[in-house]
């Protein structure tokens, strides 16, 4: 075994001194020619960083956002997100309406549900779940008000559509109280207190 | 025992497989031998992965364009195209309301302009990457980008001047961008006869001071000069910064059939100009200050909007009031490009006609001003001794010299255009080293940061006037090309063609880092004060000014507030001005009128713009979103309804039936 390691540890070694020997020979090629040499990890837009002066996006917001706690409420969505390999769909242009599930939400689940949708093989059914809560629109507090009043109903990604209701000047989707909203780079987060399962999946 | 014993074996393999791609001296030779099997490494050389970036910025005149395009090095791929003096619909560049000023001159409204030679600003003889100048030989003018938005910011039009070709060129701390006539006129313009040229046309060489904060231009002395062409220049670096140096042809002063007329002089003169000592006796009050009629257009960040103002006057200086400031030195045959090495000791003229190159030395110009070593005098400058000032000659070099640039071993790199070459040749010994064809009669060339004292000097491009079989026929008028070749080495390796928009004059090249990292990503909605721009849904409206009606609009993923307009008339002037309130990076929104006699608007996130549309017919007309901005761009429309002139129609507006920003 330590056989294994040592000749591990050669080989990276002979690897290292290979790569300071491209260094030396291409001391005047630029930094893009001596990257070429390695194929490049190809990464989704979600990848993009936020540059200075510019609005976050959905998914930006969602992983940096704290409470007065300094808790991240969104850290089981994030999770989901993640799993689910839908990252690159909340960065993306748009327009996204996004209705974001506190972690309580998720705990209000019946007990393994989170972690049965985490698991790779549920991958797909953790998407539908997700896209569930995506509408691809632009819907601020006021134009829910005036979807409500218009009879409108929200059609989300998922292929469903959700009811939207004003009690009282509360907006309610999928049942649900819209708790808190915030404005983002390609769209708007609502903030709810239940996870929106799809009626009939 | 037995995968371990597997394992062993095969890391060996692996390990002998990476110490192979170790350098050998065999790949290290083949670098300067671009032949055979060996030529299939240029690909690997030129080729940028998906995804990364290009180590240089190429930004390339675009001749009769009137454009400047942007390139990146190696892969010779085409970024943008900086509308710069011709209008670009595209962009909206002087369609829209907010641009037009930019291309104003005496002449009026100028659409076109023939764009020449870019140069990037320079900090202690480096190129900084602040700025890019590019003159335009036309209706001369000299225009500064800024290479934070690749915006053209400001355009300086250029009096007593015609065929702007010698400029527009920095000094090693940006202190002046000047300019040249390359025509001589009458100064100032009058009615007279042509054949009365002769001591009666001048040539004005302009510099213009440049704001070390801003960029801002604005025309410091015009040196009222004899009427010779002058064809090109570069400033003095080093040891000979504060002197800028000017290549003249037609010394004849010959005003018609100039290819026999303009070639009889055996030596023309590169003119010498101690810009210091002028700029001294400017300060002291010399120079008149005589009428004149410019434009001088300004961009503003803050208001997204450009500004024309028409200057009365500029101030000139006449030769013979500065004695020791201007010399001639004598230079074969018609010079063309007049370059200046790293350490600007040599002056080179490319005699385009001669046989061989001048290389003037600038020590001895400065000791043969001291020797008075003069070889009489023409309108009262003195013209140098030749042997005085002359380095030496590079005795039949290739046919039909133009220009040259340096890398910063020594060495010089011309380019032929009668026998199709690119020559490299060592100044101080005055030997050919290499010689590459080029495919065809090339013009200019460059090595980034080429006109300074630190030249990157790994690239070099040849920029070609005729392109014959080398890509896929496009009819009679077939591509402008660029060809890249790798300098690092003894011998020049041909690596990539690429073609260009037209023409490729000049180029100005730069490393990537010094531009990438500060470009403009959006433009802040509350840092926006253009008069008609608006910060939300709420404050959107339509307004009606007599015949004209003004509609403030934003434009956000996916939809125009308002987007249904209702009062407007045959015969009214319609303003659309739309605020792009989007805060996100490369989100742009267009929008166009059907009907409209102008452009589209391209605007980007934060930024206000204006077109105008003059509705001649009564009906219900849709306008929409012209850039692909999102998965609703097609919903992205609305409709103005345009009734007859007289109609008793009021305006009105609304989005989702109610009017922006009212409670519902």
């Amino acid at each position: 075994m330590k056989l294994k390691y040592l000749l591990l540890t050669l080989l990276f070694t002979v690897f290292i001194s290979c790569k300071n020997d491209t260094e030396k020979k291409t001391t005047n090629t630029t930094e893009s020619h001596s990257k070429q040499t390695a194929p490049k990890e190809h990464k989704g837009q979600a990848a993009v960083k936020l540059s200075e002066g510019e609005d976050a996006n959905v998914l930006q917001v969602a992983m940096t956002y704290k409470d007065k706690e300094g808790n991240k409420p969104f850290s089981t969505l994030v999770a989901a997100v993640q799993a689910a390999g839908v990252e690159d769909a909340l960065v993306n242009a748009g327009p996204l309406t996004v209705f974001a599930p506190v972690n309580s939400a998720f705990e209000k689940l019946p007990a393994g549900t989170v972690e049965t949708l985490l698991k790779p093989e549920n991958k797909t059914k953790l998407g539908f779940i997700l896209k569930n809560h995506v509408a691809p629109a632009n819907y601020p507090i006021k134009q829910l008000k005036k979807d409500v009043k218009k009879g409108r109903k929200l059609y989300m990604a998922s292929g469903k559509y959700l009811t939207v209701e004003n009690k009282d000047g509360k907006i309610f989707v999928g049942g649900t109280e819209v708790l808190m909203s915030v404005k983002v780079s390609n769209g708007w987060i609502h903030v709810v207190g239940d996870v929106l399962v799809p009626s009939d999946k | 025992m037995k995968t371990i014993i597997k394992s062993i074996f095969s890391l060996v393999i692996t390990a002998t497989f990476f110490v192979s791609c170790a350098p050998t001296t065999a790949s290290k030779e083949t670098r300067g031998n671009a032949k055979g099997a060996i030529a299939g490494s240029a690909a690997e050389r030129v080729y940028v992965a998906p995804g990364e970036h290009d180590s240089h910025y190429a930004f390339i005149s675009g001749g009769f364009s009137g454009q400047l395009s942007v390139y990146g090095l190696p892969s010779g791929r085409l970024f943008r195209v900086i509308p710069v003096f011709s209008q670009d619909p595209e962009k909206g560049y002087g369609y829209n309301e907010e641009t037009k000023p930019m291309l104003e001159t005496s002449h009026g409204f100028v659409p076109w302009g023939d764009s020449h030679h870019p140069d990037i600003s320079q900090t202690n003889g480096s190129v900084d990457g602040r700025w890019v100048f590019i003159n335009e030989n036309n209706t001369p003018r000299i225009a500064r980008i800024s290479l934070e938005t690749f915006e053209t910011e400001e355009i300086i039009e250029i009096p007593n001047s015609a065929g702007n070709h010698s400029s527009s060129y920095v000094t090693e701390n940006s202190e002046y961008v000047v300019a040249g006539t390359r025509f001589a006129v009458p100064f100032p313009q009058r009615d007279m006869s042509i054949k009365d040229m002769k001591g009666n046309f001048k040539g004005a060489l302009s510099f213009l001071k440049i704001d070390k904060e801003t960029g801002r231009m604005n025309i410091a002395f015009q040196i009222k000069m004899p009427g010779f062409n002058y064809d090109l220049s570069h400033p003095g670096r080093g040891k000979s910064h504060g002197w800028f140096f000017f290549s003249t042809y037609n010394t004849e002063e010959a005003n018609s059939l100039l290819e026999v007329n303009a070639s009889q002089n055996d030596k023309d003169f590169i003119a010498a100009i101690n810009w210091k000592k002028i700029e001294e006796y400017v300060k002291n009050g010399g120079g008149k200050k005589m009428p004149a009629k410019y434009a001088h257009n300004t961009w503003s960040d803050d208001t997204h909007s450009a500004t024309s103002t028409m200057e009365k006057e500029v101030l000139v200086v006449e030769p013979k009031d500065v004695p020791g400031a201007i010399y001639f030195l004598p230079t074969a045959k018609s010079p063309h490009g007049c370059d200046v090495d790293p350490t600007g000791e040599y002056i080179i003229g490319n005699g385009k006609l001669a046989a061989a190159m001048t290389v003037h030395s600038f020590t001895k110009f400065q000791k043969a001003i001291a020797d008075k070593a003069f070889d009489g005098e023409k309108y009262g400058i003195p013209i140098m001794k030749f042997e005085a000032i002359n380095f030496g000659v590079l005795d039949q070099p290739g046919l039909g010299p133009l220009h040259t640039e340096f890398d910063t071993r020594g060495n010089a790199y011309t380019t032929f255009f009668i026998s199709s070459e690119v020559v490299k040749w060592n100044v101080k010994d005055l030997k050919v080293l290499d010689r590459h064809p080029v495919y065809y009669s090339v013009g200019h060339l460059m090595i980034p940061g080429g006109n300074s004292r630190t030249p990157d000097d790994k690239y070099l491009i040849s920029m070609n006037k005729i392109t014959k079989d080398r890509y896929l026929p496009t009819g009679p008028e077939v591509c402008q090309s660029a060809q890249l070749f790798d300098i690092s080495g003894e011998k020049m390796e041909l690596l990539l063609d690429f073609p260009t928009i037209g023409e490729p004059h000049y180029a100005a090249g730069i490393a990537a880092d010094k531009i990438a990292p500060k470009s403009r990503k959006i433009y802040k909605l509350d840092e926006n004060k253009h008069p008609y721009g608006v910060k939300s849904e709420a404050e959107t409206k339509v307004v009606r000014k007599g015949n004209e009606v003004h509609i403030y609009m934003t434009m956000i993923r996916s939809h125009f507030s308002p987007d249904n307009i209702e009062g407007v008339k045959v015969g009214d002037k319609v303003f659309f001005h739309v605020t792009n309130l989007e805060q996100d990076y490369d989100v742009p929104h267009g929008i166009s009128m059907i009907g409209a006699n102008t452009s589209e608007l391209l605007i980007m996130p934060g930024r206000t713009s204006t077109f105008v549309w003059e509705p001649k017919e009564v009906g219900v007309w849709p306008f929409y979103c012209t850039d692909f901005c999102s998965a609703l761009h097609q919903e992205m429309q609305g409709y103005v309804r345009v009734s007859p002139k007289g109609s008793n129609i009021p305006i009105s507006f609304t989005l989702d039936g109610d009017i922006p920003g009212e409670e519902e």
